[in-house]
């Protein structure tokens, strides 16, 4: 994909030693405005060290994570990240409501207005109900869908996602994942989404970047033209899907993972 | 913790049924032990009773009881205000905490009582000498609970706040002090339990005043029926003060794991 525009989102020649150990290979890749792209590693590939440096909550140790074109620092205001462990994620001394409205507090917003984000972050997910309940009267997958509202009343754009539906049964995963699409057309996030599953990778993205070897490095970014609207059963069947999804599986099982340095 | 419960509801309707059971049960021992005048110079509960009556109906009890508690509450209050204030930066700090803990294990191991001499010295036997007494007793709960809730801060929320930006004070408000919020409560419970205990003791030892000094007193007069009603109102102020605590504490933390009323 030839980008004219500035990417919302670059890693440009990430690389990240944990003492001796090198984690990250000089990982490069870009999101565009409205792009949904999947980044798929087999575990202990260092997926979650590269979302810590692209949200800026970790440092890397050479190349820069830019939005916008700025190489950043510090976690911006431009990008919200949706961690894995929403139990933990959530803080269950706070009602659902009050949980979204906490990033909310640096904004001089009017009461009204920080309401009016609260209501509509949680239609946005499907949780109108659920504003005055804890985190934890509520399931697990109502519990993450609060977490994406909280990320979306903070309007970023650029959603980065970690493993987020890891922790749930594969009916409300289908329905989470298809509840990210939906919120990817309604509202024109970017979303980047870090994940160890193919099937979930291919059916998500517009573009998928597979990570192999140690230290990980991209060892391929591949086209999803699947189009935009997907759905669990007819695009799963399709022949080109299950072709991609063959070749991405096949990349991940060559890549030399121990051999390598 | 609940199927015990619900075991022992099941089988004896409610535990505090039963409890009451063996607490009647065991006076019913005592009274019969005592009246056979197995026990030396032990009372009957009904003397023990109508000791209690006596010192109420003569109105006898309120003053100690005034100073009992006051000096209870005031070097709680110290405790819980100090325990909190020492304990954050030292638990946020892992620097600070390094270079404290041997400090604290040291000092919070001497019991408060061998410094009756010290203080009584310092301040003679009034109720400062009981409270600072209870203080320096029940304090290092507060700290030590207090350092324990502070380090407990979830490293996936605090990344939370990180991404969000969320500013230095709302980071306390909302993150450091909940998650130390059910630490602080066990450390001001156990120092309520401290506080009374060192208090009580205190005026004893000392002597100074309160219901300590009754119970010395009493002791020497012979007054031994009235000397039990004393030890007794002791013995109820502590499972009064435990369990008012434990409403506060299932009041505040109403989200905690413990004491949630809906499963998750």
């Amino acid at each position: 994909m030839q980008a004219t525009k500035t990417p919302v989102l670059e890693a440009v020649n990430i690389s990240k030693s944990y003492g001796e150990k090198q984690v990250l290979a000089d990982v490069s890749f870009s999101a565009e405005e409205g792009e949904f792209v999947c980044i798929v590693g087999p575990s202990g590939t260092g997926k979650t060290t590269l979302l810590r440096t692209l949200s800026a909550l970790g440092t890397a140790n050479s190349g820069e994570v830019r939005v916008n074109g700025t190489a950043i620092t510090r976690p911006p205001a431009e990008v919200s990240v949706v961690f894995q462990d929403y139990s933990r994620s959530l803080m269950p001394w706070m009602r659902v409501g009050k949980n979204i409205e906490l990033p909310l507090r640096r904004y001089k917003l009017s009461p009204a207005e920080r309401a009016t984000r609260v209501t509509e972050a949680l239609r946005d997910v499907g949780l109108e109900h659920a504003k005055d309940l804890y985190p934890w009267e509520m399931s697990g997958g109502m519990q993450q869908r609060a977490a994406i509202a909280r990320s979306l009343a903070y309007r970023p754009q650029v959603l980065i996602m970690d493993e987020p539906f890891a922790s749930v049964d594969a009916q409300t995963r289908a329905d989470l994942e298809d509840l990210m699409l939906d919120i990817r057309a309604r509202l024109g996030v970017t979303i980047v989404l870090v994940t160890h599953d193919i099937e979930e990778a291919v059916y998500l993205g517009d573009k998928v970047i597979v990570l192999s070897g140690r230290p990980a490095s991209v060892s391929a970014t591949v086209d999803v033209p699947l189009g935009r609207t997907r759905d669990q059963i007819s695009t799963k069947s399709r022949p080109d899907y299950l072709e991609l999804r063959a070749k991405i599986h096949a990349m991940i099982m060559q890549s030399p993972s121990s051999v390598s340095g | 913790m609940v199927p015990a419960r619900r075991l022992l509801a099941g089988r004896w309707g409610s535990p505090l049924a039963a409890q009451l059971a063996v607490v009647a049960v065991l006076l019913v021992i005592w009274q019969i032990t005592a009246g056979l005048g197995q026990l030396g110079a032990v009372p009957t509960p009904v003397e023990v009773g109508r000791a209690l009556l006596a010192i109420f109906a003569s109105g006898a009890v309120w003053e100690p009881l005034g100073t009992t508690l006051a000096g209870w509450a005031i070097s709680l209050l110290l405790a819980v205000v100090v325990g909190i204030v020492v304990g954050f930066p030292l638990g946020t700090s892992r620097l600070a905490y390094r270079l404290s803990v041997f400090t604290l294990d040291f000092l919070r191991t001497i019991p408060a009582l061998v410094l009756v001499p010290l203080v009584v010295l310092l301040y003679g036997s009034g109720l400062e000498s009981t409270i600072l007494l209870a203080f320096l007793g029940a304090v290092w709960a507060v700290i030590m609970q207090t350092i324990y809730g502070a380090r407990d801060v979830d490293p996936t929320a605090l990344q939370t706040f990180m991404s969000f930006r969320v500013r230095r004070w709302d980071t306390v408000r909302f993150l450091l002090v909940p998650t130390a919020l059910p630490y602080i409560a066990t450390g001001v419970r156990l120092a309520a339990a401290i506080c009374l205990l060192v208090t009580i003791s205190a005026q004893v030892v000392i002597p100074a005043g309160g219901l300590g000094e009754q119970i010395l007193t009493a002791q020497l007069g012979g007054a031994v029926p009235t000397m039990y009603a004393y030890i007794f109102l002791c013995g109820a102020l502590g499972v009064g003060a435990n369990a008012a605590f434990g409403k506060l504490e299932a009041k505040a933390l109403a989200w905690h794991p413990s004491h949630r009323k809906v499963a998750a």
